[in-house]
């Protein structure tokens, strides 16, 4: 759309820049500050320079977290797009009851608190109360997801996909909705397989929704942080520990706060480095394919 | 279509509108069955044991109820430690809600019809914002509210929220907002209405359901969201979800009291669901389709 140059624009962005002001560039401020300095007391500060960087590229455990949860957050967007779109594609069409009811029931685990949803899989996945847990004993395999690291993994990762396929799902289906019955029929007197139809229309229309799901997904499940402290704590081991559970031992547990601090900033910048590199990748490969 | 058609020769007899039906059943439509049931699943677990008794919880699986109790729920709707978190929660949300419509509202208009200095690079800024890990802001946020007195309020916990609302309100309200063409205004203003006359009046029922959406939108993810909330509260305030890790006590864990606290707070987010679940479709496209 062609937009008028006006300046006066920024009187209307005002409230919002104030407001998103307050909340994001003073912590983020009193964050840079903590991470060159060594704190012992109030009042008692000293200018350390670049010493809590160096101590965050260099901590081991810290490298491992990060490693995980690159392999954790490529696992989940590996399963929930492709799984999302055959969902999409399977919704039924039009404003039937059928319909709403399917958009609702899918919408529901969007809408349940983090922390609910590990108290869910808790509920659901432990051998003596949970459902999923009474049956893999009944089948024999000994599943425990406190104490074994492989278990605790892939219940993390089963969790996500039943707490955010969900959205893959919807997306894509905003996309498919977009598409003009015309562009069906015509398909459809040229004869086209199922798969051509997918390919050459259902999957450019939808291009745009997936760019917000990978996205979306790609950076909630880097930042995940309640639904596993809730179901693991972060353990056995290290074994569900990533990022963010990693970061909030060291600021709570162990009140080391200018590394925390400095680590909150490698944090931030690699979270943005990813997206950054994501949307490039996503945006490039479709409009090589337009051409 | 024709392979399943093939496929199900059983339906020839079965009457013409039963067999089209059958016949339609696609690999697709058995995934959607499936992973509606993988969802309902674990849900349904947990309402089951909202109605049993600790005892039948820990004596051994029952599919269902066997001694269906109201005594969870009972225990939740009579202690005011209790109910008092789902009205902080409401109260929260919904302030968070309001803000984030009311600031977004003309920002979104700004972004989606004029250009200006800066215009892109504040936007991208915004969006960052929603990059931005929780976990970071937990020690900052936490010091910001105590030193202008505001910890353990609602307001605080609206206001912290707003970090992560307010860019996606402005995201998903300028794409419904540019779906409007651009002539309605040129027209309003032709005949004489004052800018927020026609805010108010002629542009704002237009894009009713993109705001419908977008207090959708805000509402999910504030509710939803603990990390910050728990940690800029302590008791007036304190979010229902905090309430829940109270269950775990010397005592051992009350399972059934934690299950029914747990259905009681998706119950809203459902609610929220049936009133706009025409408009779902549109607001997961955030108004880009």
């Amino acid at each position: 759309m062609d937009k008028v140059q006006d300046n006066r624009a920024w009187f209307l962005i005002i409230p919002v820049f104030l407001i998103v002001a307050f909340s994001a560039v003073i912590p983020l401020m009193t964050v840079v500050n903590y991470s060159v300095q060594e704190i012992f007391g109030p009042g008692q500060t000293f200018f350390v320079g670049t010493e809590w960087f160096e101590a965050v590229l260099k901590d081991d455990r810290l490298h491992d977290a990060l490693v995980r949860q690159i392999i954790y957050s490529l696992a989940v967007l590996a399963i929930e797009i492709p799984l999302g779109i055959v969902i999409a594609l399977g919704m039924p069409g039009g404003r039937s009851a059928k319909t709403s009811l399917t958009l609702v029931l899918l919408a529901l685990p969007l809408l349940i608190p983090f922390n609910v949803v590990g108290t869910i899989w808790q509920i659901f996945g432990r051998g003596d109360i949970g459902l999923l847990g009474a049956t893999f004993r009944a089948i024999g395999i000994d599943y425990n997801y406190t104490n074994n690291s492989a278990h605790a993994w892939l219940t993390v990762l089963v969790m996500d996909v039943w707490h955010w396929t969900s959205l893959v799902a919807l997306l894509c289906y905003a996309g498919l909705q977009s598409i003009p019955p015309a562009f069906y029929q015509a398909a459809k007197i040229d004869g086209a397989s199922k798969w051509a139809v997918f390919r050459y229309i259902q999957l450019p229309k939808m291009r745009g929704v997936l760019i917000i799901a990978v996205l979306l997904r790609f950076m909630d499940s880097f930042m995940i942080y309640t639904e596993p402290f809730v179901l693991t704590g972060g353990g056995p081991g290290n074994s569900t520990t990533f990022l963010s559970q990693y970061l909030t031992q060291m600021a709570v547990g162990q009140f080391d706060i200018g590394k925390a601090a400095a680590f909150s900033i490698v944090y931030f910048l690699i979270v943005l480095l990813f997206s950054f590199i994501f949307y490039t990748i996503i945006t490039r490969t479709g409009e090589g394919e337009k051409k | 279509m024709s392979k399943a058609a093939v496929l199900a020769p059983g339906a020839l007899a079965a009457p013409a509108n039963i067999r089209r039906s059958s016949a339609r059943v696609s690999n697709r439509t058995i995934v959607l069955v499936c992973y509606i049931v993988f969802l309902m699943l674990p849900i349904y677990w947990m309402v089951n044991m909202s109605f049993k008794t600790n005892e039948e919880i820990l004596s051994g699986l029952t599919l269902y109820p066997h001694n269906p109790t109201l005594r969870n729920y009972a225990v939740i709707f009579t202690d005011p430690s209790w109910y008092s978190g789902y009205i902080n929660s409401i109260y929260y949300v919904t302030l968070n809600t309001i803000i984030s419509l009311t600031v977004a509202l003309p920002a979104a208009y700004a972004f989606s019809r004029y250009r200006f200095i800066g215009d892109k690079h504040v936007f991208f800024w915004l969006l960052t914002n929603k990059m931005a890990p929780p976990a970071v802001f937990l020690l900052p946020f936490f010091q910001l509210y105590q030193t202008v007195g505001l910890f353990d309020t609602h307001i605080a916990v609206a206001l912290a929220h707003c970090l992560f609302n307010v860019p996606l309100a402005v995201w998903i309200l300028e794409g419904f907002m540019s779906g409007v063409p651009r002539e309605i205004d040129e027209m309003a203003y032709i005949d004489g209405y004052s800018f927020p006359r026609f805010f108010g009046t002629v542009f704002l029922p237009m894009i009713r359901a993109g705001v419908g959406v977008t207090a959708f939108f805000c509402f999910m993810f504030s509710w939803v969201e603990l990390l910050l909330a728990r940690t800029l509260t302590s008791v007036d305030a304190k979010p229902i979800a905090a309430t829940m890790t109270r269950t775990v006590s010397a005592s051992g864990m009350d399972w059934g009291l934690l299950a029914a606290a747990g259905v009681l707070t998706i119950l809203p987010g459902a609610l929220v669901i049936w009133f706009v679940r025409n408009y779902i479709a549109k607001g997961f496209a955030l108004g880009r389709v």
